[in-house]
């Protein structure tokens, strides 16, 4: 008998705290919450929170950010699961568009203004998220990647100039190291299974600068060879560039291989300066000025185009971003998606640096300093916009082309079996995917 | 910092503190209920099983289940959903995913991270950290603060392996030569050797496909972390030897080196080799190392770091079934071993 009536007692406390509970969580969250994945931290964390402050203060919608840099793996793993982010910004459409084609991802249609999405954004990139005529994916930011980033103050004190011609940039180069200083900084460390990507980049342009759209079209497709002379060709070219044993980048392949992306370029600030030269996306000034805070856009660091390999394919640019897949189509999520892509969202994180915007009504003017907007001017005005050839690979490929990269660097003089072992992973991998 | 985060997660956790010891209690209570109803006789033959139930359940659900699916998922393409029985058998390969791992020898497939686990990691990490435990279990057994240095050598056990893989990724840092070396080691290697830095990590020398520097790099981290471990269990099983025997044995006029040959390490060895076995377990699914400083980058890959990749990078669940498969294989027969020989010290106790 007293033994039940405690029981009777317990079961009760036990209901009148869970009833506490249910209340106290159901007023506290009164907008519900976001939970939102990506690659950025750090800055660009900071930079992201930023973007979705004003979101929260109006809606009242939380958004719960998680980062990871080894985020296919994460992603997939939580798909598989049945538990993925409500949002999730993704460097590789390839990632999306598998999701898209296993029925994991919303389609966008409904929840996008599509006839707004059409009038700001050029069709590029809607055609870039669309998988079998619907919209997957929308990018809410961009990068211009082929920008060789130097130090002006250090450039008139040599008396060097800005080189226009891919010739130009081939003597200045030889002109830098006879003085000598090494002419790059070069970086391709990045976490997970990351590394090389930074000097995939180079190929990426060298190819679609050299061997033209259609090249670059058919190698994404997986259908122009590794071997072929034009991909062949790009790596020589690059193998210019760094120069015999690398001798053309500060510390060789030791460092280019150790050296995270994120830091290699600060070469261009120290006194005496590693470098003179970096080449890296747009979004890199945010590193440099979170990295070295005295350094300031125009003065202590500018940019050039790389110059066209060949004159045939003038203007071409490569380009990338990050863009957003709906996993769990949740009305918060709707709004956080519908409010991303608006110019005021885009807006402000322009604001910080360092990123595109590739909405045609956010105005240049907010673009923070005069190398951001010039940027932007040449994404809006570039003839040949090809988007990141290895991040629409299959993953298998993609990362085969990181490795090589590394390969490479570390001995120049292997390209030829590090080009047939990748056209033995292109077999595979679109086969398999 | 926002805690109403918690709050929402309070009703799951009353459930899980309250329900988790009443099923399990109702599951004790009811299953000694039935065996009460049976026949005298058969209570014996009926009790153990409902006591070694659960764990039966969870190991078969847990392991047995999930190894006989990989099993299956290896012999099957991609295309096969391995936890839909229906499409078992529909693109049976055979032996393709296999073959893909130990095609083009020695540099193509999985041979990379076969050679890595199978030479250098299960050699040299084995034998390196028996070989530290085992000197410092013996010396620190002579002096008067054992337990204080003790502790310290096993501290680095108490680090997640992700974050000791951090700590090494700094102490081999590579600045180049001439720049001011912000890893500890290269620091070491400039200042008192007088050589240029070595980019520890990424240098494969001495050739590109024998490298063994990056790797003795990445054991030499493993090592650091898992010696403290070694040494504990070789210590206590040096202070289970009685000090009459080597007493006995100094008074017959062995001098010291002797007494740890022929005395202590003869009486030591089940224990050295229960510790070896489990070492070589260890060796042959290394990952988290791998993963934080190289991603396999520079011929350092391992099997369970392809098997990651395989599966969540390139999505084949086909190969990455097949690499798990192959290191079932290397570790059944240690795992054996490692059982029977800690059958045959139990015994000997």
């Amino acid at each position: 008998m007293g033994a039940s009536i405690k029981a009777r007692a317990l079961v009760t406390a036990i209901g009148a705290v869970l009833v506490a509970v249910a209340c106290g969580t159901s007023s506290s969250a009164s907008g519900g919450t976001v939970k939102v994945m990506a690659e950025w931290s750090g800055q660009e964390q900071a930079n992201f929170l930023a973007v979705v402050k004003p979101f929260e203060d109006q809606t009242g919608i939380k958004v719960s950010y998680e980062s990871t840099r080894d985020l296919t793996a994460v992603i997939k793993t939580r798909v598989a699961a049945g538990n993925p982010p409500d949002l999730a910004g993704v460097p590789n459409p390839q990632l999306l568009s598998q999701f898209a084609s296993q029925g994991k991802l919303t389609p966008l249609d409904g929840v996008l203004d599509m006839s707004a999405l059409k009038q700001n954004y050029s069709q590029g990139w809607i055609d870039l998220g669309t998988y079998q005529g619907k919209l997957y994916q929308v990018y809410s930011w961009v990068s211009l990647k082929g920008l060789v980033w130097y130090n002006p103050k250090n450039f008139t004190a040599k008396g060097y100039q800005v080189p226009k011609t891919w010739s130009d940039l081939i003597s200045l180069q030889s002109q830098i190291k006879s003085s000598g200083v090494t002419p790059w900084c070069i970086g391709l460390k990045s976490g997970g299974a990351d590394d090389g990507w930074a000097g995939s980049d180079w190929i990426k342009e060298i190819v679609l600068s050299q061997s033209g759209p259609t090249v670059y079209d058919n190698w994404v497709a997986g259908k122009q060879k590794w071997t072929s002379p034009e991909i062949k060709s790009a790596f020589t070219t690059w193998g210019t560039i760094l120069g015999a044993n690398d001798s053309n980048v500060y510390g060789g392949a030791n460092e280019i291989t150790s050296a995270s992306f994120k830091t290699s370029g600060d070469g261009l600030f120290t006194s005496p300066p590693k470098c003179y030269m970096h080449n890296q996306a747009s979004f890199i000034t945010s590193f440099f000025t979170s990295d070295n805070p005295s350094v300031q856009p125009g003065t202590d660091f500018n940019f050039f185009p790389l110059p066209d390999v060949s004159s045939q394919y003038t203007g071409a640019h490569v380009v990338a971003g990050d863009s957003w897949g709906l996993f769990h189509d949740t009305p918060q999520a709707r709004k956080l998606l519908q409010y991303l892509t608006t110019a005021d969202a885009q807006a402000i994180w322009v604001k910080a640096g360092g990123k595109l915007s590739p909405n045609k009504q956010t105005p240049l003017s907010d673009y923070p300093d005069a190398l951001s907007k010039e940027s932007a001017q040449i994404l809006v005005g570039t003839q040949i916009a090809k988007y990141d050839a290895t991040d629409n690979m299959p993953a298998d490929m993609r990362t085969a082309a990181w490795q090589a990269v590394l390969k490479f660097v570390q001995n120049q003089g292997n390209l030829d079996s590090i080009l047939t072992n990748l056209d033995k992973v292109q077999q595979t991998a679109y086969a398999s995917s | 910092m926002d805690f109403s985060v918690l709050l929402q997660d309070i009703p799951t956790l009353l459930v899980v503190i309250i329900g988790v010891p009443g099923v399990l209690a109702a599951y004790i209570v009811g299953g000694e209920y039935l065996v009460r109803r049976l026949p005298d006789k058969n209570r014996p033959r009926v009790r153990p099983w409902i006591w070694v139930g659960p764990a039966l359940i969870l190991v078969a659900g847990y392991l047995l289940i999930p190894a006989i699916l990989t099993a299956i998922q290896s012999v099957e393409s991609n295309r096969v959903d391995v936890l839909d029985p229906s499409t078992w058998g529909t693109n049976f390969v055979g032996f393709r995913n296999f073959s893909r791992q130990f095609a083009d020898f020695p540099t193509g497939g999985a041979w990379v991270a076969i050679r890595n686990n199978v030479i250098f990691w299960l050699i040299f990490y084995t034998l390196f950290t028996l070989a530290f435990g085992l000197v410092l279990a013996v010396l620190f057994d002579r002096v008067k603060y054992e337990s204080f240095v003790k502790s310290l050598i096993f501290m680095p056990m108490a680090i997640s392996s992700v974050a000791l893989g951090l700590i090494w990724d700094f102490m081999y840092e590579y600045q180049p030569p001439g720049a001011a070396q912000t890893g500890t080691v290269n620091a070491v290697v400039t200042t008192l050797l007088h050589h240029d830095p070595v980019s520890w990590l990424q240098d494969q020398w001495p050739t590109d496909t024998f490298n063994i520097l990056n790797n003795l790099a990445l054991i030499g981290a493993a090592t650091w972390g898992i010696t403290g471990f070694a040494m504990v269990i070789l210590s206590a099983a040096l202070k289970g030897i009685p000090g009459e025997l080597l007493e006995a044995a100094r008074v017959d006029g062995a001098g010291e080196l002797t007494v740890f040959r022929r005395v202590i390490l003869p009486l030591m060895m089940p224990t050295i080799v229960v510790v070896g076995t489990t070492l070589v377990i260890f060796a042959l699914k290394a990952f988290d190392v791998v993963y934080v400083m190289t991603s396999g980058n520079y011929g350092t890959d391992v099997l369970a770091y392809r098997m990651y990749n395989q599966l969540y990078l390139a999505s084949n669940s086909g190969g990455a079934s097949a690499v798990a498969i192959i290191l079932l294989v290397a570790v059944v027969p240690v795992l054996i071993f490692n059982l029977r020989q800690f059958r045959a010290v139990e015994a000997r106790r």
